[in-house]
């Protein structure tokens, strides 16, 4: 039946998400990965910060690709946009965070 | 039965009689919804119309009804102060009861009147602005809707059971954490407040998708509603700064429950860092609540001044500007907290920018109306007493922009009036406006102009004779948070005329109340679909609309649409009239009621750290969603009789 483009997309079964499971699955593993780092070694500040950092980003890569589609779509100038106004608030808060908490009177 | 007696004396609020009277009442009001219900058997009617709808026009009108009860419960939470204020050494609320209420008060406002009202009149207006039959993805929307719903629940039961919140609506560390602020009431503001943040984060991003991929053909960008626009900026402000509010709560969460120190200097946390986080969030929030009214004056500014609006385009940049800026400005809300200079002066230097594009926007409604042919209407009144009266919240905003200035009243009874010139001559005003616009296209019906103005009137003169005082008192040294001050400092006579105000405040949005009410039973129908003689797609279709928004989508060429098709129907261009095609709805369903009524149980036993609760609940949550993943019957399809016979009896199909 002919459709009204601006009708919701009819979901129909698309076979086992695989992809969605398998990033679900690594990023719990790389969230209790972090926690044991954190809590079940007693590593230096400085080597537990760069490691959980790491996984953190690689977390965020796996949510990227995995869930959030970014090489989907036939827009790339959304996907672009979208990017670069995350990067720009992670660096705004990260950034500012660092600067304004390690430089009080 | 000495330990029940203990724990029940813990679990009820108690020694308090205005505690038992609201006791009284929640059980009186409970009894009565369910005897009405039972008695006229309409159960299964709630259920199936109203619960488990994902009809974007039902569960904004939820919205909506949820919203003004809440503001309902926040404005007695004011009354109260305010009677506590009106006068020097009252004793009408103790200083412990003080901090509860304006914890309250505040929350509740914020949280669960301002952005469910304007969640509530986008999810009417969007979709039909931009001529689509629901939202992108109408089963998340009803998730949405009760999960703020439960979690405003959650937090209004702390009232009675187990002690509200007093940390402020702002819940700072390290007051808020577990070693000064031990019990209950802080578990309920961080998770109750958590579970509708999740509601809200999932609005955002279905209402970016909508407006991004269901307007109607011809529809660009630049062609959108002005509304639609600005919930569309709105849609990206909450997915990007809600996740940092999401990650604060949950870690000052995992702190309270699980001894953890994000948040206690002891083992190296920083209570600083709350502040930072939350604010992070905080305030970009503001414009959260304050651009969608932007959008809905612009709108009605527009149609009652019957002209086109004026620097459309720059409206929206400035809009687009003001985003981006309110990501970079959190720190104006600590200027005091021991930041060196460069980090206040580039917070102050953004903050005042923030401005600019702010005041752009008011010269555009300026000229709108220059040479309008302007209709007093309700809703016209509430748009032209914003620009004034916003106006001064924008300057005093400006003023405590400035640092060093910021030392002298920071946290005074300055800073309570400023926020409350924008939050109330904006967002409320604002959400008032849209409510009276678009009542005939909730209802079919609208509301009463002469009690609509009355309301305005005494609303909008109360509100100033309330905040205007406000900025003196504060000026005078009086600070915010404050629940009782010595005779003798001049602050009596300011304070009573205040609470006056207050008081008047409460019977403008009685009036308010008594109209809906009365226009309910002898308000005047709408059968045209456009009472206002409006210009946006809404009005196109019947009011109220049916389920599916439009027999057909219409196909737009030019801003303003609507107001395009009435110019060629004037100059006599006829339409034709196509066949009906079976239209595709999206199914009925129960589980986002279940689901988000799992997430308050999971809620309520982690509040009282009751695992053998919580658990349970999370694993109810599990079940829902896999049931849900396994419906694949989730869409029907309305037949072309059936829209022939609806149409018809709008009398739009002869
Ligand atoms: C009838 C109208 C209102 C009156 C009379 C009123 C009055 C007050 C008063 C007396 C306070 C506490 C001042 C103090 O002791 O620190 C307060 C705080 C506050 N109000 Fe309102 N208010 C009203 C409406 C609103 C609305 C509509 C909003 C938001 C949409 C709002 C948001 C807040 C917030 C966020 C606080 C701060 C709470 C805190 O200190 O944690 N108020 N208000
Ligand atoms: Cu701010």
């Amino acid at each position: 039946m002919q459709e009204h483009k601006n009708t919701a997309v009819e979901s129909e079964p698309a076979g086992f998400p695989w992809k969605q499971v398998i990033g679900l699955i690594l990023s719990l593993a790389l969230t209790f990965l972090a926690l044991w780092i954190a809590v079940g070694l007693s590593l230096p500040v400085h080597v537990t910060l760069t490691l959980i950092v790491g996984l953190a980003v690689i977390q965020a890569l796996i949510q990227l690709f995995m869930f959030m589609h970014v090489l989907e779509g036939t827009d790339t100038s959304h996907q672009i946009l979208g990017l670069i106004f995350g990067i720009f608030v992670a660096f705004a808060m990260v950034a500012g965070t660092l600067w304004i908490m390690y430089f009080t009177l | 039965m000495e330990n029940i007696k203990t724990f029940l004396s813990h679990f009820f609020v108690t020694g308090d009689p205005m505690i038992y009277g609201a006791d009284a009442s929640i059980a009186l009001v409970s009894v009565a919804i369910v005897f009405v219900l039972t008695y006229f058997k309409k159960w299964k009617w709630l259920w199936r119309e109203w619960l488990t709808t994902v009809d974007h026009k039902r569960i904004g009108i939820m919205y909506i009804i949820a919203a003004l009860l809440m503001l309902f419960r926040g404005g007695v939470d004011a009354l109260m102060m305010r009677t506590q204020l009106a006068l020097p050494n009252m004793h009408f609320l103790n200083s412990e009861h003080y901090n509860q209420v304006f914890t309250t008060h505040g929350t509740i406002m914020i949280i669960f009147v301002a952005m469910p009202f304007i969640f509530g009149l986008m999810n009417i207006a969007v979709p039909l602005q931009i001529g689509a039959r629901d939202v992108a993805f109408p089963f998340l929307n009803a998730v949405s809707f009760w999960l703020f719903f439960f979690g405003a629940m959650l937090f209004n039961l702390s009232f009675v059971i187990g002690g509200s919140p007093d940390a402020g609506w702002s819940s700072y560390a390290p007051y808020a954490g577990a070693e000064l602020n031990p019990g209950v009431g802080q578990n309920y503001y961080l998770i109750g407040v958590q579970i509708s943040g999740i509601g809200s984060l999932a609005t955002g991003i279905n209402f970016l998708v909508t407006i991004a991929k269901m307007r109607a053909p011809g529809m660009t960008l630049f062609k959108m509603p002005l509304f639609t626009w600005s919930i569309l900026i709105t849609s990206i402000i909450v997915i990007f700064a809600f996740p940092a509010f999401t990650v604060a709560l949950a870690l000052m969460t995992i702190d309270r429950l699980f001894g953890a120190h994000f948040f206690t200097i002891a083992s190296g946390g920083s209570p600083m860092l709350w502040a930072n986080l939350f604010w992070f969030w905080g305030h970009p929030e503001v414009y959260i609540v304050l651009l969608p009214v932007f959008g809905i004056f612009s709108e009605v500014i527009a149609t009652f001044a019957h002209k086109a609006l004026f620097g459309y385009v720059v409206m929206i940049w400035s809009m687009i500007a003001i985003s981006v800026l309110s990501f970079l400005t959190w720190l104006h809300h600590f200027f005091t907290m021991g930041n060196t200079a460069p980090v206040n002066a580039f917070f102050s230097l953004s903050t005042m920018l923030i401005a600019i594009p702010t005041g752009v926007k008011i010269f555009n409604w300026l000229f709108t109306l220059n040479k309008g042919r302007i209709e007093f209407t309700t809703p016209m009144l509430w748009a032209l007493a914003f620009i004034p009266n916003f106006t001064v919240g924008g300057v005093t905003g400006v003023m405590l922009a400035m640092a060093p200035a910021d030392y002298q009243y920071h946290n005074s009874d300055f800073l309570v009036a400023h926020f409350h010139s924008t939050l109330i001559a904006g967002t409320v005003f604002g959400v008032f406006c849209g409510l009276h616009y678009w009542w005939p296209k909730m209802f079919g019906y609208l509301l009463n102009e002469k009690l609509g103005k009355w309301s305005f009137w005494i609303f909008m003169i109360s509100y100033n004779i309330c905040f205007m005082p406000m900025y003196f008192l504060g000026l005078m040294g009086m600070t915010r948070r404050m629940y009782t001050y010595p005779a003798g400092l001049g602050w009596g006579p300011i304070n009573f005329i205040i609470t006056i105000g207050a008081f008047g405040m409460g019977l403008g949005f009685t009036i308010m109340a008594a109209n809906i009410i009365w226009s309910a039973i002898h308000g005047k129908r709408d059968t045209t679909g456009d009472p206002w003689d409006g210009r946006t797609l809404e009005w196109s279709t019947s009011s109220p609309a049916p389920e599916y928004n439009f027999a057909h989508i219409p196909v737009v060429s030019t801003r303003d649409a609507f107001e395009a098709m009435k110019e060629e129907e004037r100059k006599g261009v006829k339409r034709r009239q196509l066949p009906f095609e079976p239209i595709h709805m999206p199914n009925n369903s129960g589980i986002p009621f279940i689901m988000s009524a799992f997430f308050f149980v999971a809620g309520f036993g982690f509040v009282f750290e009751w695992y053998w609760m919580g658990i349970p609940g999370l694993i109810g949550i599990v079940i829902c969603l896999l049931a849900r993943s396994f419906v694949y019957n989730d869409h029907h399809h309305i037949p072309t009789d059936e829209i022939e016979r609806t149409e018809r009896a709008a009398g739009r199909f002869s």
